[in-house]
């Protein structure tokens, strides 16, 4: 198998100001499907194609922000192996038991110099996507639910240290470097996109004074008319935009911009390029950034380098 | 009926209803003066101190109002509902941190 060690982003627990409005918002609105609610109070939800117990879980508290992302990896020997490389390179891990997040096998949590919580598990409940594994229709009703993205696609998240983050990934984790924007003196990586497939990133980083912020969580759209489809249910629901519908210059990939109800950015993103290992790093001059992020107008929106939670 | 709301130091007056925040007010009628940034109360940029006059409030981040803040009515404008005319004071803004180190600031 080609395909081993991390395979994909797992799932993300960001915190939301007011519970059963950001229910409304994440089930009805962006569509995602509700797997399940804690004793905690933290309510599950998943994508409709994705076929594990939950992907995006939400929890009331008195900030807005990410606790933690997490990262699925192949079986529990490399769960094992990449905690001992973790340990190795000299970062703090604990184990989270199996179950402490429903549907979840035990995780292994370590904290980034950026300031995140990054976790690493491999088991979680297989639930299905509501398609048979025989004979499966290509979509199921619950695509046509609100914005209805078909996968958790990736995150950016902005903190200190983006060099030793990107050390981190690359060295440890099995991550490559897919593209970059230079700092202003071109000496250093102002913004990082990893890779640990075929996707044109499963994470980013950008670097900022304060440590542990969220930018967005990308959500996966099967089509740019489906990016536009969900532009137009924002609308409809009044939610706020910040960017788009526009294309990336960085990634290729086409996108909107907008935030839940307690300010925590997220997107709907569709295509991107599809890199392999072997290729080149894709190099951003900051000069261009603008072209990087939103390439018809080369603007420079000033809330993406302002505005975070 | 609405409230007029009045921004300190701009001369910028405009009209808002109470089931409206300040901060989608200004920005529904195209005009500026409160930095706008997520709108859903996480990020502190719309920022400012109640100068003057009566409102109700939905939650918004701590991270960005102390219960200091709360005292002096320093609080985030898109999570401020008009009860009465309203007098404000902009504190937030826009600041580019993207590359700029702490110290720096």
């Amino acid at each position: 198998m080609a395909l081993t060690g991390v395979l994909r982003p797992g799932h993300a627990q960001v915190r939301v100001l007011d519970l059963e409005e950001s229910v409304r918002f994440y089930r009805d609105v962006l569509g995602l499907v509700e797997t399940g609610r804690d004793a905690q109070g933290r309510v599950y939800f998943k994508c409709w194609d994705e076929r594990d117990h939950n992907s995006y879980v939400i929890r009331e508290a008195d900030r807005a922000g990410i606790d933690f992302f997490g990262f699925r990896v192949l079986d529990q020997a490399t769960l094992d192996r990449l905690d001992a490389d973790l340990k190795a390179y000299g970062l703090a891990t604990e184990r989270i038991p199996a179950g402490e997040m429903l549907g979840t096998g035990e995780r292994v949590r370590f904290t980034l110099p950026s300031g995140h919580v990054i976790e690493l598990y491999a088991d979680k409940h297989k639930v299905g996507n509501g398609i048979p594994l025989v004979n499966p229709a290509p979509w199921s009703k619950a695509r046509d639910h609100g914005i209805a993205p078909v996968r958790l696609d990736h995150a950016l998240l902005y903190g200190p240290n983006v060099a030793e983050v990107h050390k981190i990934f690359t060295e440890v984790l099995g991550f490559y470097l897919v593209e970059r924007v230079l700092t202003p003196d071109g000496q250093g990586n102002a913004a990082i996109w990893l890779s640990c497939g075929q996707k044109v990133h499963d994470i980013a980083f950008a670097e900022y004074p304060e440590p542990g912020k969220l930018h967005h969580c990308s959500f996966l759209m099967e089509s740019w008319d489906q990016v536009l489809r969900a532009g137009d249910i924002m609308s409809m629901n009044q939610v706020a935009v910040d960017i788009g519908p526009t294309r990336h210059g960085v990634t290729r990939g086409c996108t909107i911009y907008a935030w839940d109800p307690s300010g925590n950015r997220f997107e709907t993103f569709f295509g991107g390029h599809l890199p392999y290992p072997d290729y080149e790093t894709l190099t951003w001059t900051f000069d261009n950034f603008g072209q990087g992020l939103d390439y018809p107008q080369r603007k420079l929106h000033e809330t993406f380098l302002t505005v975070v939670s | 009926m609405t409230h007029t709301v009045s921004i300190e130091d701009s001369g910028v007056r405009y009209a808002c209803a109470p089931q409206e925040s300040l901060l989608s007010g200004l920005h529904r009628l195209g005009l500026r003066g409160i930095p706008v940034g997520c709108r859903g109360g996480g990020c502190g940029v719309c920022k400012v101190e109640i100068t003057g006059g009566e409102f109700s409030t939905r939650a918004m981040s701590r991270d960005h109002v102390s219960d200091d803040d709360l005292a002096q009515r320093r609080l985030l404008a898109c999570r401020v509902y008009p009860s009465s005319d309203l007098s404000v004071k902009v504190i937030g803004k826009l600041q580019k941190k993207v590359c700029t180190p702490a110290a720096d600031r």
